[in-house]
């Protein structure tokens, strides 16, 4: 590799009011390299590149590129240097088509929409030579989101940058879409342009870099060459302690049906169909998987189970009841245990002490609240006792809830939903967001209550966390269940394929 | 009831139409800019007011019409960057601020006219029809299309160009890129909130022209409260238009046709009913509209919505 330095970012400080996001810095980036940007989540990486692409300025601290001073008040000098983003969440607008997104914010504002021929031109010369298949009509809400990552991609290139930074690019893809796009980033070296690839998946970081700077509490702890180290020392570097990959999953034989799903079809809020006669059972000491890319139905899925989506047609049973129809508040008294997507709108009130987020759904019953009054001082060594058994760091129980990190927060849900009485356990993104720590004490907790003999369904879009937990593993593509897999490493192509919609039959 | 079939009824009803509709069509023309950037501009009402108000200060002072619209335009965007100083810059919440927008024009014009206008008593010389050579002489068409004043005429040229810059213009593109996805915009190096004022002022100066025609064009008086309404159901009219200029400008005449029947048909004697039933009539159909009309997809997903950096 060239060796040349491109970029170094020095002594980058940055802080949100108490809140420091980076402490100090420092990052070396050399020409024509893919430079892996490796840690946790909230390790600071999104937000050192936002300043590196004039999104967010810095308190202190100095950018070096190309040998000159880089002073960024906008992303719009970023741009004029040739240093450009791809955003984990797109910067696509849905109802403009593919070329409009182009033009957009390019030219004077009182210029007219002239000549887009060229555009279009341009477009699909770029997509051509680098195999996107990016169609400038398309409109951007028509896509799906692996296309729409192709756009933005091509976007960042036809703004002709010569700095690609992308956060998280695979969090959304299929393992074929990730082989292509780590192909595409080689392409792209050969073509004379630098990558910095932020991640937090090991095994992308170990194939496509040339090297990685890991970053932990706000710093970058080392950099490294990639050919100079492995999966298991870069992870105790993000981490800052050994860590379990693997957890130990005892052979158990699944129990009788406490789950049944029969048939099930429902629509999305926005009234489109998210289900497509979904049929399963999840059996006591049993952990059922759902693996598939995000909008594909999961959500509306556990949704349609805990009684905020009404169910089209089909049948729900649980331990004999139908649920089916019944409100949520209905569902609520039945035994199931639910921990949802999104914690901060489902899962927690952030502005609200741990103590009343304990008690969210249970508030009205022995022994938090008796002829109408709360219990405070149960309410208060209940969360206590909560907060010890899952390791949940807060100052106390008073502490509002938006303090915590989300590992801690997550832990809080986790440790909630495991305290109430319940047969099925309903989870769906359990490590979405937390750092390893926790992620590795909500897998313990999990996998004890499968030895406890309770029947659990868990929606994930990671497939790791998938293999780690899951007895067997369902597919779901556009609302259906296309395929079940058992939870074995090497037939990750397998469900690669089915996530895609492609059968691996027709495929091999 | 052969007067309320007959063909010169019809175009007088057309006339009318066209004519009622213009304080809508300003109006909801300019909320829907405001609304394509993501502000939910509520405070229309408040708006309207201060320029009939303005307009009829400026004119019954100068008995100058064109002097009254320019007053009017400059109090509209006087109030325009008031609920845009609240809400862009401030980010306080749009609704509030809008409805006290409301109430601020409701008072202010009220308390200026007691104040100074009152006892004038007379009204000013409203803005007189304007024939066309030709057209105006046109049987039936004439009269339902051609002998409008320049108010009514200039919705036309108001509703192209505001096509045209909506759909034509790279101010137009961002503008309703920053409704959808302002985050996009903030990267691609425009400012969101620059493009919100620009939204919000272009909704109030239009507002204000509409309030304008009420004093400078209809009635020649200004009266407190004389929007009667006019700027809520330009907001209905947005909704009922899925938020595209030219859905406006015909939704607005389809509004138009109520106000006129409402007028035509009180002044049939042959219909027996009070009076009251027929002026409810835009209203009623305001409620309908927003309770038939159901669309999720066509909102600005960032509708409302103050945006603030990461």
């Amino acid at each position: 590799m060239a060796g040349k330095q491109l970029l170094l970012m020095d002594g980058i400080h940055k802080r949100f009011g108490p809140l420091i996001v980076s402490a100090g810095v420092t990052l070396d980036v050399e020409e024509n390299e893919i430079h892996a940007l490796l840690g946790e989540n909230g390790a600071g990486k999104t937000v050192l590149m936002s300043i590196l692409c004039g999104v967010l300025s810095p308190n202190e601290g100095q950018i070096v590129f190309k040998g000159r001073p880089l002073k960024l008040g906008s992303p719009r000098e970023a741009i004029k240097h040739r240093i450009g983003m791809v955003h984990q969440h797109f910067m696509l607008v849905p109802n403009l088509t593919v070329a409009e997104n182009y033009v957009l914010g390019q030219g004077s504002p009182f210029s007219m929409i002239r000549d887009m021929r060229a555009v279009h031109a341009r477009i699909l010369e770029l997509s051509d030579r680098y195999g996107l298949d990016v169609e400038p009509d398309a409109l951007v809400s028509s896509l799906s989101v692996g296309e729409q990552q192709r756009v933005e991609i091509l976007k960042v290139l036809y703004h002709g940058i010569e700095l690609l930074i992308l956060d998280e690019p695979t969090a959304v893809l299929t393992p074929q879409e990730t082989d292509r796009l780590l192909h595409l980033l080689r392409q792209l070296v050969a073509d004379g342009k630098t990558v910095i690839f932020i991640s937090h998946k090991l095994d992308e970081v170990m194939r496509v870099s040339d090297r990685v700077s890991v970053m932990r509490d706000a710093k970058v702890v080392r950099t490294v060459k990639t050919s100079e180290t492995n999966a298991r020392e870069l992870a105790r570097m993000m981490v800052g302690r050994d860590v379990l990959m693997d957890l130990p999953r005892a052979p158990l034989e699944p129990g009788r049906v406490v789950l049944s799903v029969e048939h099930l079809s429902c629509d999305s809020e926005a009234g489109l169909p998210a289900l497509r006669d979904v049929s399963f059972e999840v059996r006591a000491n049993e952990i059922v998987g759902i693996a598939g890319v995000s909008g594909n139905g999961q959500s509306e899925l556990a949704l349609a189970l805990t009684g905020l989506l009404p169910v089209a047609s089909g049948n729900v049973t649980l331990d004999g009841t139908q649920l089916a129809g019944l409100s949520s508040y209905e569902i609520n008294q039945v035994p199931m245990a639910h921990i949802p997507e999104d914690r901060h709108r489902m899962g927690i009130v952030l502005p609200l002490p741990l103590t009343e987020n304990v008690i969210l759904q249970r508030f009205d019953k022995p022994p938090f609240s008796s002829r109408g009054l709360l219990d405070l001082n149960e309410i208060t060594k209940q969360t206590r006792d909560l907060m010890r058994r899952f390791k949940v760091k807060a100052s106390g129980p008073g502490d509002r809830i938006r303090n915590l990190s989300g590992g801690n927060q997550q832990k809080l849900v986790v440790g909630r939903e495991l305290d109430r009485r319940f047969d099925f356990l309903l989870i769906n993104q359990l490590t979405r967001g937390i750092d390893i720590g926790a992620t590795e004490l909500v897998m313990h907790k999990i996998l004890e209550q499968r030895g406890a003999g309770k029947a659990i369904l868990l929606i994930s879009t990671e497939l790791e966390e998938l293999f780690t937990l899951s007895d067997r593993i369902l597919v779901m593509y556009e609302g259906r269940l296309v395929g079940e897999i058992p939870p074995d490493r090497s037939r990750l192509e397998e469900i690669g394929l089915l996530m895609a919609g492609k059968s691996p039959l027709s495929a091999a | 009831m052969e007067d309320v079939a007959s063909l010169s009824f019809l175009a007088a009803t057309i006339a009318a139409s066209w004519r009622l509709a213009a304080p809508l069509i300003f109006a909801s023309i300019g909320e829907v800019f405001s609304e394509r950037a993501g502000v939910l501009n509520i405070g229309l009402e408040g708006v309207m007011l201060a320029g009939a108000f303005a307009g009829f200060a400026a004119a019954f002072t100068s008995g100058s019409i064109l002097l009254g619209v320019a007053a009017a335009i400059t109090a509209g965007v006087l109030v325009g960057l008031l609920f845009a100083f609240f809400t862009i810059t401030i980010k306080a919440d749009q609704i509030v601020v809008g409805a006290a927008i409301n109430l601020l024009g409701l008072g202010l014009t009220a308390f200026l006219f007691r104040a100074y206008f009152s006892s004038a008593g007379k009204g000013i010389e409203i803005a007189k029809p304007v024939d066309l050579p030709w057209l105006s002489d046109l049987p039936f068409f004439g009269e339902a299309f051609f002998r409008q004043n320049a108010f009514v005429y200039s919705t036309l040229p108001v509703a192209a160009l505001a096509v045209f810059v909506l759909y034509r213009t790279s101010f137009g593109l961002t503008l309703r890129a920053v409704g959808e996805h302002p985050k996009a915009v903030d990267v691609s190096g425009r400012s969101v909130a620059l493009y919100r004022y620009g939204a919000v002022l272009i909704c109030s100066a239009l507002a204000a022209l509409g309030g304008a025609f009420l004093t400078l064009a209809h009635s020649n008086q200004f009266v407190e409260g004389i929007s009667s309404g006019r700027g809520f159901i330009a907001l209905a009219v947005v909704v009922f238009a899925r938020w595209s200029p030219i859905g406006a400008f015909i939704v607005s005449l389809l509004f138009g046709v109520f106000y006129a029947l409402q007028l035509q048909l009180q002044a049939q004697p042959v219909l027996f009913l009070p009076y009251q039933l027929f002026q409810a009539l835009p209203y009623v159909m305001t409620i309908a509209a927003l309770i038939l009309v159901r669309n999720r997809v066509d909102t600005p997903s960032m509708l409302g919505v103050a945006y603030k950096k990461s």
